[in-house]
């Protein structure tokens, strides 16, 4: 069974939002609601500025709280360690929405249900990449099964310090970010 | 990659059939047409995008009749299969509610009360074309042919080239010579004899190991293969060096970024190629072998020190050295990018030239990691209308300027319309371009507007400037037409196609059509198109010796064994320079009494409390084509005017407060949010282009941000092809009350 992960080198990332309308379409998100998001960070003086840009999404944390507090079942785990919603148990409470530490998380207000990043299952099913990855103009988000350690996220996770957000939240998340700021002259 | 070629075949093979077979774009094309997935009817169509001008190759996904997903196209270059925030936002564009839907005609009289109102009856499409014609008759009848002017960008100009070319008419220009790129394209065409720019620069990005950036913002200038490539160099550790006064996203990617005061560059440029040359960084042998005029420019740049250079560009001479030497280090893999937006200060050219002077010494024409050269593209001629008559008195559109471009200069043609001289011009063809706020000195532009007999609009949405015209022409997207075939070249040539994903929506009709129509309108029936674009893309593959139906299906086909990017004993380079060598002294620029090389002179630079405005772009916006685009607009709505923290903090301007910019000419802009930050430096302000429409049928970006080009109220001209360098407007911030 595989165990799909992010690794995001944030080095090659330009910010160029490619990612967030790719995903809007192909999972037809809602205007002003987004499963993914890219946030620029600058700290530093003029002359010495430094710059981090961050693509955030679902962490599709192995202890999720998402699914603790779900009261109806409806957010649960895949066997390939993916975190996801059944529509159709799903209340509305918004207790995920809650609970998550990492703001992945929105009601779709049309059809009433929490909605957030599937790593675009649909795709997966028919052996494609997550829209955000397929169209990532930088490259800088990689994705694959990290139980292959041939994969590439499993490569570079071998070949490079990293971490995760927000790790104090002891939720064992699996999205992966490696930065390397520029050596400088 | 988890999912190799191999694996993904595989997964397919024992799959269930239908819906992969509608999800994969890899299969011929009968089994791709129609598909039934659960039911729906699912279709992929290999197209060409027209968000910007990259011309990167698309995939449309099309359900039961509707585009629901677009993807960059594997096989084409530009895109690689994969497209920008832009490129996939096309959606928007195709079913913006905003869009031109119907011909319309001007009512009321003109110049009676404000334009953009809704004074306009339907028309059908043969009395709005027969209107057109009939006016435009008269005023060839009266004027002359050469009376009727084009401006144009996009495949669409081709069109209407056409029209007022077959009518006699030379007056045709394109902002993206006198406004963007001319003076960079002179500049490299009088040193290598080419321009650095054919489909896309030919910059060889993925293999450099240091990247000298002049202002160009790559990251947020969204050209896709090339922005591919510069994070590939950027993931390979090369080195950037930025010169911008703005923290640029491509700054935050450098090891070095060099703050420059703006207006300075070719100071720095000119002390880089004193040291270039006096440390013995350049290629001897290349420079012997290729070059002529060295012994020159050494001699007059001598003067050009960098204690000089430190105290013009206010940075610090000891990076300026280091810089130089780094790229000298790791000649000839190296590129100083030509740059692309290039109507700055009025002398463009002159920089231009320094910049391609310093790759010429450094030997990266040709070399890895530098510029690759031309492919070689062999097709044979392909035309089914007869020459266009030449037009009997010489186009107004080059203006006194010995090097502007075939392009034509946008402002000449305005000024021939606004003084009647040599030639009155009665009317203006506007496609695809957003002229008022494109052209610097926008009151200009309405004036030249209003002394018009008729104005034409040929666009997809209602602009400001379609909004001023007397005949509004809905023409549809490029996601509903045919145009090309467009001729690649990157480092191999190919050839690519656009067809439509859908029909066209409401009333509208592709540009091919309208231009055609018009013809015949006209009484130049010779001059249409014979049946359809498509029967004429057939006829064209067909001359060429390629598959047309292989085409439509692939979306892009290789020439193959065209491009042979590097220098070699049996590849050598040819320069179309008056000496056959790379023109280090111009024997042209000679001719025309110019500086042979280039030398410095000092601009004006703004008074105290004053900042030079600066624009550029946003990685999800092309100038003001996207604005009203649902998917775009929702990520970024409005523009920002970028001020130095420690300036603002003077001001007592906060992050986020609205205010008001005043030029030099007491213009006043449009409300504008300060961003407050360390990113810029204290003498300039930043803005994006593209916002402040004023036409409120664009509901979205109606009254958003802040136009930049209202307070381009002065531009400086280049006297060597006329360019109108754009960032010499200095303004104070107004705070609002």
């Amino acid at each position: 069974m595989p165990k799909y992960v992010m690794v995001i080198d944030q080095a090659r990332c330009v910010g160029c939002m490619a990612c967030v309308v790719a995903c809007t379409l192909e999972n037809s998100v809602p205007p002003e609601h987004y499963r993914t998001r890219v946030i620029e960070m600058v700290t530093g003086d003029f002359l010495n500025l430094r710059s981090e840009m961050r693509p955030e999404l679902c962490n599709h944390c192995d202890d999720a709280p998402c699914v603790t507090v779900c009261p109806t079942g409806a957010s649960h785990h895949k066997p390939d360690g993916t975190v996801q919603i059944d529509r159709s148990k799903c209340v509305g409470c918004k207790a995920c929405i809650a609970a998550c530490p990492y703001n992945a998380r929105y009601i779709n207000e049309e059809h009433g249900y929490a909605d957030k990043c599937s790593f675009c299952e649909q795709r997966l099913r028919v052996g494609k990449q997550p829209a955000c990855v397929a169209t990532c103009i930088g490259k800088s988000r990689i994705f694959g099964d990290l139980n292959d350690p041939e994969s590439e996220v499993s490569q570079k996770l071998r070949d490079n310090s990293y971490r995760v957000l927000k790790e104090a939240a002891g939720t064992s998340p699996n999205i992966y970010y490696i930065n390397q700021f520029p050596k400088r002259m | 990659m988890i999912f190799s070629r191999r694996k993904f075949l595989k997964y397919a093979a024992v799959s269930a059939g239908s819906t992969l077979l509608a999800e994969t774009p890899f299969l011929p094309a009968r089994a791709r047409e129609k598909v039934k997935a659960d039911g729906s009817d699912v279709r992929y169509v290999p197209t060409t995008c027209e968000m910007c001008f990259w011309k990167c190759g698309v995939i449309a996904k099309v359900v039961d009749g509707k585009v629901v997903k677009l993807e960059g196209n594997p096989r084409h270059p530009q895109s690689r299969g994969r497209l920008c925030a832009r490129g996939q936002g096309g959606i928007g564009l195709l079913y913006d509610k905003d869009r031109l839907k119907v011909p319309m005609i001007r009512t009321g009289p003109r110049g009676s009360g404000p334009r953009g109102e809704n004074r306009y009856k339907q028309a059908s499409w043969d009395e709005a074309l027969g209107y057109v014609a009939k006016k435009l008759k008269e005023i060839a009848a009266k004027h002359g042919p050469e009376a009727v002017g084009l401006f144009a960008h996009g495949s669409s100009g081709t069109y209407f080239n056409n029209v007022v070319r077959a009518m006699g008419s030379a007056n045709v220009a394109y902002p993206s010579f006198s406004q963007c790129l001319g003076a960079r394209d002179v500049a490299w065409e009088l040193t290598f004899g080419i321009k650095p720019n054919s489909t896309c620069e030919r910059v060889d990005l993925a293999n450099s190991r240091v990247i000298i950036l002049f202002g160009t913002h790559l990251g947020e200038n969204m050209h896709n293969s090339q922005t591919q490539e510069f994070a590939e160099a950027v993931g390979r550790g090369a080195k950037i060096i930025v010169v911008d006064p703005r923290y640029s996203t491509a700054a935050s990617k450098a090891s070095m970024w060099l703050p420059i005061k703006p207006g300075t560059d070719l100071a720095l440029l000119l002390a880089w190629i004193n040291i270039i040359i006096s440390e013995g960084w350049y290629d001897k042998e290349y420079v012997k072998q290729y070059t002529t005029g060295f012994e020159r420019l050494r001699k007059e740049v001598e003067q050009y020190t960098p204690a000089w250079a430190a105290q013009e560009t206010d940075l610090p001479m000891d990076k300026i050295v280091e810089a130089v030497r780094e790229i000298g280090r790791y000649a000839p893999n190296v590129l100083l990018h030509p740059g692309r937006h290039f109507s700055w200060h009025g002398n463009d050219t002159q920089r231009g030239r320094a910049m391609a002077i310093i790759n010429a010494l450094l030997g990266t024409w040709g070399r890895p990691g530098g510029l690759w050269l031309p492919p070689k593209v062999n097709l044979p001629t392909f035309s089914e209308n007869p020459e266009h008559p030449e037009a009997k008195q010489d186009p107004v559109v080059f203006g006194d300027y010995p090097f502007a471009g075939g392009e034509g200069l946008t402002q000449e043609l305005r000024k021939a319309t606004l003084t009647g001289k040599p030639y009155p011009i009665k009317a203006w063809i506007v496609t695809g371009t957003n002229l008022i706020k494109t052209m610097p000195q926008q009151e200009l532009t309405r004036k030249a507007i209003d002394s018009l007999d008729l104005l034409v609009a040929i666009d997809v949405m209602p602009t400001d400037t379609v909004m001023h015209a007397d005949v509004i022409l809905p023409e549809c997207t490029y996601l509903e037409r045919h145009d090309g075939l467009f001729t690649i070249t990157t480092r191999e040539a190919g050839i690519a196609i656009r067809q439509p994903a859908v029909k066209p929506l409401y009333q509208s009709r592709p540009g091919w059509w309208i231009g055609s129509e018009l013809c015949k309108k006209l009484g130049l029936a010779q001059y249409a198109v014979k049946d359809t674009w498509e029967g004429r893309m057939r006829r064209q593959a067909r001359t060429w010796g390629l598959d047309y139906d292989r085409l439509a299906r692939v979306g892009y086909i290789p020439l193959t064994g065209s491009g042979r990017p590097y220098i070699t004993k049996t590849n050598q380079p040819v320069f179309h320079t008056q000496s056959k060598k790379i023109e280090l002294v111009s024997s042209d620029l000679d001719d025309e009494d110019f500086d042979v090389i280039p030398h410095y002179k000092p601009i004006e630079q703004p008074k105290k409390g004053e900042y030079r405005l600066l624009y550029g772009r946003s990685p999800v916006h092309t100038f003001t084509r996207t604005v009203n685009d649902l998917w775009l607009w929702e990520l970024k709505k409005e523009n920002e005017v970028w001020l130095n923290k420690h300036e603002a903090r003077r001001l007592g301007i906060k992050d986020g407060e609205k205010v008001r910019l005043k030029n030099q000419d007491q213009v006043i802009s449009d409300p504008i949010r300060a961003r407050v930050t360390e990113r810029i430096r204290r003498d300039c302000v930043f803005m994006v282009h593209g916002f402040g429409q004023h036409s409120p049928a664009m509901t979205r970006a109606y009254n958003r941000g802040a136009d930049d080009q209202q307070l381009i109220t002065r531009c400086k001209i280049d006297p060597i092809c006329g360019v109108t360098g754009m960032r010499v407007n200095f303004v104070k911030i107004l705070r609002e009350a």
